[in-house]
Order: C-alpha cells, then sequence, then structure tokens
C-alpha cells in the first residue's frame, strides 16, 4: 500500500475526530507533522488505512482560570507563551520559533522514542505538574493520568483531546542541550510544587520521562538541594544512545536536578 | 486544489500528504524554496504561509489549504527589491546562496512582525533554526538588523577599518607581490 492509499481524514471539531478515530486501530493520526513529515521523507511514515489529520479539529485553546486546561492541537509557541509554568519553560526550550509554531501538545506527548534518542520533550513537565490527559478510545472519552496514559501509549491507541492540570504554585525547569537548536535536549528535569508537595521528574533517562521519587521524599523531608539531588539517580539505568552516554546521563543528572531545586527556591 | 503561491493561485494535483517544499519545486517549478534535510532541522526550505515563516518540508499539501504561500519570487523582482533583500545584496550576506531564500523570508516576517528595528537578539531568535553552512552569519545578521532600520541601497554601507599594520609589510623576494 502506498502513501497516496492512505484516506485522508480532515474533523472539523473535536467530536468529529473522536468519532473518525473509533478504536483508532486502522488510523495515523497526524497533528501538527514535524514528526511525521520526516518519516514521510525517510520512508519510515506508519502506514496505516486512514490518516486522521487534526489541522481543522479545533482542539487549540489554552484556559488557565483556576485549572488549566490545554488543547492537544495547541501549538508548543501557543504554551511557550502561556505563562504555565514548568510547561512554558519546557515548551520554549524546543527547536526553534517556526518549528514550535507547528508542533503540538497531542504530537509532542505521543511522540515515540525516535532512532537516535528519546522525544516528547514536556513529558517532564507534564509529570511534574501532576497533568492528567483527556483522551478518546472506541468514542467514549476519559482522563487518565499522565503517568498511566504513557505507560499505556504502546498497548492501546487513544486518541489525545487535551491535558488538565492543576496550576503549581511554583515550578522550575532545567535542561541539558546540544548546541544546536535542533537537537532534542539530552536530559530535563521539571519540578512543581503542588498543594500537596514538591514533584520532580525527568526526560531523557528513560524511554519516556519518569519521577524521580527519592529526591522528592528527600525534599518532603526538608532535604537542601545538594542533598535532595544526591537520589536522583536511585532506580534509574540511564541508556546510551546517539544524544550521550549513559555515563554523561549519570553524572549530568544530579547536577540539572540540583538546578531545577534551587531554581524552585525550595533546597 | 488550488494553491495560492505568490498571489497568483495555481491548480495541483499532488497526493494530500505530499510536502509542500515538493509541490513548489516538483510540479510548479517554484525553485527558491531548497531541499535540505527534509526533516525541518536547516531553514533552506522555509517559505511564508499568512505571513508566518514555516518550513515548507514539514507541511503537507492537505494542510495549507487556501493559505497565502509567499516565497522569495514573490517579495521582490530584480530592480525593485525587498527592503532585506537589498540589505542582503549590499552587505554581502549571501555566499554559496542554499540557505538565503530562507534566511530571507524568515527576516522579512521577522522585520514585519516587529515593524521597526531589530536588535541582535531577536535575529539570532528568529535564525536559530537556520543554517548556513559557509558559515557566513556575521553578515546575514547584520544585513537584517540594516533592513529593519531601513539601511538599504543609497546608504553608504560602513565598511570596517582594516587593521593598522603595526610594521611594514616584509617583502619576500620572488614572490609575485
Amino acid at each position: 500500500m502506498g502513501l497516496s492509499d492512505s484516506e485522508i481524514l480532515m474533523p472539523a471539531s473535536g467530536a468529529d475526530a473522536v468519532r473518525a478515530f473509533g478504536d483508532g486501530r486502522d488510523v495515523t493520526v497526524f497533528a501538527g507533522g514535524t514528526i511525521l513529515m520526516p518519516m514521510i521523507a525517510y520512508r519510515r511514515y506508519p502506514q496505516r488505512a486512514r490518516t486522521l489529520m487534526l489541522g481543522r479539529a479545533g482542539l487549540n485553546q489554552i484556559s488557565a482560570d483556576g485549572n488549566v486546561a490545554v488543547g492537544a492541537m495547541t501549538t508548543l509557541a501557543a504554551i511557550a507563551g502561556s505563562g504555565v509554568e514548568p510547561l512554558a519553560a519546557a515548551a520554549r526550550d524546543v527547536a526553534d520559533p517556526e518549528i514550535r509554531a507547528q508542533a503540538t501538545l497531542g504530537g509532542n506527548l505521543c511522540a515515540p522514542p525516535s532512532r537516535q534518542g528519546p522525544r516528547g520533550d514536556l513529558q517532564a513537565a507534564l509529570l511534574a505538574a501532576r497533568a492528567e490527559v483527556r483522551c478518546a478510545v472506541a468514542g467514549r472519552e476519559r482522563i487518565e493520568p499522565i503517568d498511566e496514559f504513557l505507560a499505556g501509549l504502546d498497548a492501546e491507541p487513544r486518541l489525545v483531546l487535551g491535558v488538565e492540570l492543576e496550576r503549581p504554585r511554583r515550578a522550575a525547569y532545567s535542561s541539558q542541550r546540544r548546541p544546536h537548536a535542533h537537537s532534542y535536549a539530552v536530559m530535563a528535569v521539571a519540578c512543581a510544587e503542588l498543594a500537596d508537595g514538591v514533584r520532580v521528574a525527568a526526560a531523557g533517562v528513560a524511554k519516556r520521562a519518569v519521577r524521580l521519587r527519592s529526591v522528592e521524599r528527600a525534599l518532603a523531608d526538608g532535604a537542601a538541594a545538594e542533598q535532595a539531588s544526591a537520589g536522583a539517580l536511585d532506580g534509574l539505568e540511564p541508556q546510551d544512545d546517539a544524544l550521550a552516554s549513559s555515563w554523561y546521563r549519570r553524572e549530568v543528572l544530579p547536577v540539572l536536578v540540583r538546578r531545577a531545586i534551587t531554581q524552585l527556591g525550595g533546597g | 486544489m488550488q494553491l495560492n503561491v505568490n498571489g497568483v493561485s495555481r491548480a495541483v494535483s499532488s497526493p494530500p500528504l505530499t510536502s509542500l517544499l515538493e509541490v513548489l519545486r516538483e510540479e510548479l517549478a517554484v525553485l527558491s524554496p531548497k531541499h535540505g534535510c527534509e526533516q525541518g532541522g536547516c531553514g533552506a526550505c522555509t517559505v511564508l504561509v499568512d505571513g508566518e515563516p514555516r518550513r515548507s518540508c514539514l507541511l503537507p499539501l492537505a494542510a495549507v489549504g487556501d493559505a497565502r504561500i509567499t516565497t522569495v519570487e514573490g517579495l521582490g523582482a530584480p530592480g525593485d527589491l525587498a527592503p532585506v533583500q537589498s540589505a542582503f545584496h549590499d552587505r554581502y550576506a549571501a555566499q554559496c546562496g542554499y540557505c538565503t531564500s530562507g534566511m530571507l523570508l524568515a527576516a522579512h516576517a521577522l522585520i514585519e512582525r516587529k515593524g521597526g528595528p531589530v536588535d541582535r537578539d531577536e535575529v539570532l531568535d528568529a535564525l536559530s533554526g537556520h543554517v548556513c553552512r559557509c558559515t557566513g552569519y556575521v553578515k546575514i545578521v547584520e544585513a537584517v538588523m540594516a533592513a529593519s532600520r531601513g539601511q538599504v541601497g543609497a546608504e553608504p554601507i560602513e565598511q570596517p577599518l582594516a587593521p593598522e599594520p603595526s610594521q611594514p609589510e616584509i617583502e619576500i623576494a620572488g614572490s609575485p607581490a
């Protein structure tokens, strides 16, 4: 089956998108296209019977009155300018203005790790902020914690409609990049202080972003940044990939954790 | 479907997931957008979509719809260059030229959006995804700043002063000089 055989669906609303997605088994979801278009160019497009293009489905609103709700098709540029931290800082860290104006929350959230390294620049920020993902499967909407969403992403296709979160009281974000605008961040650490304590999450140390629970516990016990960051690697075995070695990640992760905690002002 | 390119409506028949870059170059023979990396990383294919810079390699035809596409061919014409084009010409901001069309369009959009002088950091941010493998960034950044200040065409070009020789040049016997 060639690329031109995939039936193109362009729903005009979120409800239409949910209907068109169905159980998602034969659907490639196309959001901003910054990941899928290169896959087409390289003949690696995840070809399925139907391609669901969400560009005209709406789903691109941010509301930040009280709790925060961000639509799946909200661009990273809009998130970067939203003032909702640590999401805004994580979005600002991605690529350049042209890419940020096209790439979307939903695409970023669902991006599988690439052959070369991890993707999903917003995952750590969403995890730290205890975001919940509103999604649809087989015509039914549901909302699930981001940890569960990420863990189940490979097993069951879901159409992301947006994320919702309590606006953190304070937040911080620290990342290690390579020099060029378009390198994925090697690692990133996000912290968010919520009503019941500080959550800390890291991207780039596992296939998808993970919470750093030892660090969270240390902070809850009143540890300072230096002391809390010592447990950053507990239970983690960072990978080697094209961006950095496992050794490098082990050396740098505690530094990023310390910086993020210091930036949060709680260390 | 019809595609609005540089103010002219053109009929195109490429499949919907074809990149705008490929449609422009292969179907419409609009050749200023360049095939660079084809993964959004180099900026050589940048065009304006409703006035905003976008990577044409990352935009599928189906997502373009009736948006206005502007390429360098629509920015100015010989003898009637856009300010940013004049500034690039005046200040030697193009070398091999491969990145130039993307640089021009991203810079043009920045200047239009700002509507007045842009500072260096703004240029660096707007062009951060545009790669010049001749590494001629100094003159490119200067040209964008000059264009935003209207310093084009008749304006005298300030040449950087050559350093004063600290000692007489040494003549080497037999050298062609």
